[in-house]
């Protein structure tokens, strides 16, 4: 009865044996990541198989009965303990002024090993409401060059940074061309040479770079969450989750014929704090 | 040989008793006693295989310029936390399967725990006198989901930074404090040099001591409080019947582990899983698209997508729209898992102590609650694929969204009556058959 389980059971440890060896030479051999996985999934199958069938067909199972002791402990127990404990907790309350103060010391101690965390990170102060660009600052390419006004079609699209810090998380700003004659900018139309607009590529949102564009409806997407803005009417979103329009760049064109910002963003980029509007 | 050893022990430590009530302890038998055990077979894999890939890892992210083993990457600027990852899949021997079998291990780890939850609460294994292991059990979720997202957040590639960049806003949404949180956490504004080394720490050492402590207070509660059981013949509130510790149940249990190390190791080697060198490295400007994050994430992820654009002003301050998708629902979300046990007591008004687990059918309320429950957040998990299923089916991204917001409302519902009217049907036909004998007593003869 109990010859054919043991006889698959040494069966399956071989094979592991085997597979372990097989591993040893594939490491030797430069190592492979498939027959890597395959044999230490053989090597190791094969002793749960073994092991699962030993305890299945070859070892007592189910019906011991074990009786459970109660949870809490005897009435007298606990009991004793209360005793025990207000016996001799008795010094400390009479000395209840002594508590107190150390109640004092370990409370202060406590406070002033909160205080390093400060150490962590510096404080907000106003970076979050301004970046690189001011007034004059030409739009560069992420290695530096800059955009002259004829670098782009209508329907085309550039990722620019500050000429100060190509790169740059907060600075990065998606440049789109259009017809002029399409976008509704209101008051700041003059921020838009020859149909030239820049907003922030930091979705409003959760902060992804809002990069894929979509020339004919004149739309920016945000990949992370389908946020959708309307480049031609001030990036107001459209779409997904974002409740706030991208911050315009005013641009202008520059006497050597290159790109240039008139200032900072029109708001504070990226996804929105507590408070954004102070 | 034993014996000798054995007598040695017990000269100076005493443990023969002790050690003998362990080795006859009784544990019940059922499959569904298992889902604890993949999780923890799961978090020492993770740990093992873990320990390997930390001696390869450099959590630095200064710029270096790529020359290794994989070509396409030749002389791109990476963090050297990037080329680190890269060197250990391409030029480490054994790296990719040790990294692709820790990857796969973090996975199953957090969907074992999903479905062992899933079992407690379904069959009431959470009441009184097992709170405290309800509350240290859901601690472990939200811990091993933290250090999930630590863990794929490490390689500084495309897709982990573009997470990370999200972490970062819905830290910065919190509303007072959000902006001090965000500069404290990463050191400064986005992206700041030092929070690959802290979550490299907070990942391999803060994390993973917590999860080991409370694994095992969780276990040593199990093994104090005796493991529930199912109703059967002979199995009461004051017994348990099951297997010996050893050698059976020790049997099984080491061949579980092996078994769930083997299926862990065929994933590992047969599939990729996060390859960071396909996605490049992290860049600010850029970004992976489709983005989307592991799996547990996914219902967060979902409800970023499909949650309003709705911000708050008040008084001239704001609380953007990502607090209340990813940072007040799963808030809400843990605090009802957290205080499940006591609001079902103020309703069922059971104070009593259960050693015999419900049959999910006997509890139609709570049944249907918990499947409201898995189906709200079936939902969000896929509404975080709402770009994908809108270019599957060539439908605007808009549409979708709207009908994953009707779906949250109507799903849940649905399958909550259903469940409901499930569960009384099928408790209705029982008492209906006066013959009703229970299957069990029918198909289990007598040893």
């Amino acid at each position: 009865m109990s010859r054919k389980p043991s006889r698959t059971i040494a069966f399956a440890f071989t094979i592991s044996a085997v597979a372990s060896i097989g591993l040893m030479v594939t490491y030797i051999l430069g190592g492979q990541v498939q027959v890597e996985g395959a044999l230490i999934g053989v090597a190791l199958g094969g002793i749960a198989f073994g092991l699962i069938v030993w305890g299945k067909d070859l070892m007592p199972a189910g019906h011991f009965v074990q009786e459970r002791e109660p949870h809490p402990s005897p009435e007298d127990e606990r009991a004793a303990l209360a005793d025990d404990f207000s016996t001799s907790s008795e010094g400390i309350e009479r000395r209840r002024f002594l508590g107190r103060m150390l109640g004092l010391a370990a409370g202060s101690l406590g406070i002033a090993a909160l205080f390093p965390i400060r150490s962590l990170g510096q404080a907000p102060k106003d970076d979050l409401f301004h970046t690189a660009w001011e007034e004059g600052m030409p739009l560069v390419t992420r290695d530096g060059a800059p955009v002259r006004a004829d670098a782009l079609e209508v329907g085309g699209i550039l990722t620019v940074y500050p000429q100060v810090d190509p790169g740059s998380a907060d600075g990065q700003a998606v440049l789109i061309r259009a017809e002029p004659d399409d976008l509704d900018l209101g008051d700041r139309t003059s921020w838009a040479p020859d149909g030239y607009v820049a907003y922030s590529k930091i979705c409003t949102h959760a902060g992804c770079p809002v990069g894929l564009y979509e020339p004919e409806t004149r739309e920016l997407f945000c990949p992370c969450h389908q946020s959708i803005f309307d480049v031609a009417r001030r990036a107001d979103p459209i779409g997904g989750p974002a409740a706030r329009p991208l911050p315009q760049l005013p641009l202008a064109v520059d006497a050597g014929g290159y790109l240039v910002a008139m200032g900072d963003f029109s708001d504070p980029v990226g996804p929105g704090f507590w408070n954004r509007d102070r | 040989m034993i014996r000798r050893f054995v007598r040695w022990i017990d000269d100076r430590l005493g443990a023969s008793s002790f050690t003998r009530s362990a080795l006859n302890k009784v544990f019940p038998d059922h499959w569904s006693f298992m889902l604890g055990e993949i999780a923890m077979y799961a978090f020492l894999i993770l740990v093992l295989t873990g320990i390997f890939l930390s001696f390869f890892f450099d959590p630095s992210s200064r710029e270096t310029v790529y020359n290794g083993a994989f070509a396409p990457l030749h002389g791109v600027t990476m963090s050297e936390a990037y080329r680190s990852v890269v060197e250990l899949s391409f030029d480490v021997r054994a790296g990719l399967v040790m990294r692709q079998i820790h990857h796969w291990a973090a996975i199953v780890f957090i969907a074992a725990i999903t479905v062992h939850l899933c079992r407690v609460f379904f069959t009431g294994a959470f009441r009184r006198p097992r709170e405290i292991n309800w509350v240290i059990g859901i601690t472990l979720l939200v811990l091993a989901m933290f250090n999930g997202f630590t863990g794929y957040s490490l390689p500084d590639d495309l897709l982990s930074g573009t997470g990370l960049r999200i972490a970062y806003s819905i830290a910065l949404s919190i509303p007072v404090v959000g902006t001090w949180i965000a500069f404290l956490v990463f050191g400064g504004e986005f992206p700041a040099d030092q929070i690959i080394g802290r979550l490299e720490i907070i990942h391999i050492m803060l994390i993973p001591g917590i999860i080991f402590a409370l694994l095992g207070a969780h276990l040593a509660i199990v093994w104090r409080q005796k493991h529930t059981q199912f109703p059967g013949p002979g199995r009461t509130e004051t017994n348990v019947v099951g297997s010996k510790l050893y050698p059976t149940y020790m049997a099984k249990s080491l061949g579980l582990f092996a078994a769930v190390f083997a299926v862990l190791a065929l994933l590992g080697g047969f599939a990729q899983i996060n390859p960071v060198w396909l996605y490049g490295p992290f860049e600010p400007a850029s970004v992976a698209s489709p983005a989307q994050p592991d799996w547990w994430l996914g219902w967060v992820e979902g409800a970023l997508r499909v949650f309003p654009p709705w911000e708050v002003r008040l008084w001239g301050f704001e609380i953007p729209n990502p607090f209340f998708p990813a940072v007040l629902l799963p808030g809400v979300t843990f605090l009802l898992l957290y205080l499940w046990p006591w609001i079902e007591r103020r309703r069922t008004k059971d104070e009593a102590a259960h050693e015999l687990l419900d049959r999910p059918r006997d509890r139609p309320v709570r049944t249907a609650l918990g499947a409201v429950t898995l189906a709200f957040y079936g939902v969000l998990f896929f509404a975080a694929s709402n770009d994908l299923i809108a270019k599957t089916f060539a439908v605007s991204v808009t549409k979708i969204t709207w009908a994953f917001r009707i779906a949250l409302i109507v799903v849940p519902t649905v399958i909550g009556w259903f469940t409901y009217r499930l569960c009384k049907a099928t408790t209705r036909t029982e008492a209906e058959d006066v013959f009703h004998v229970p299957l069990k007593a029918v198909l289990e003869k007598p040893r």
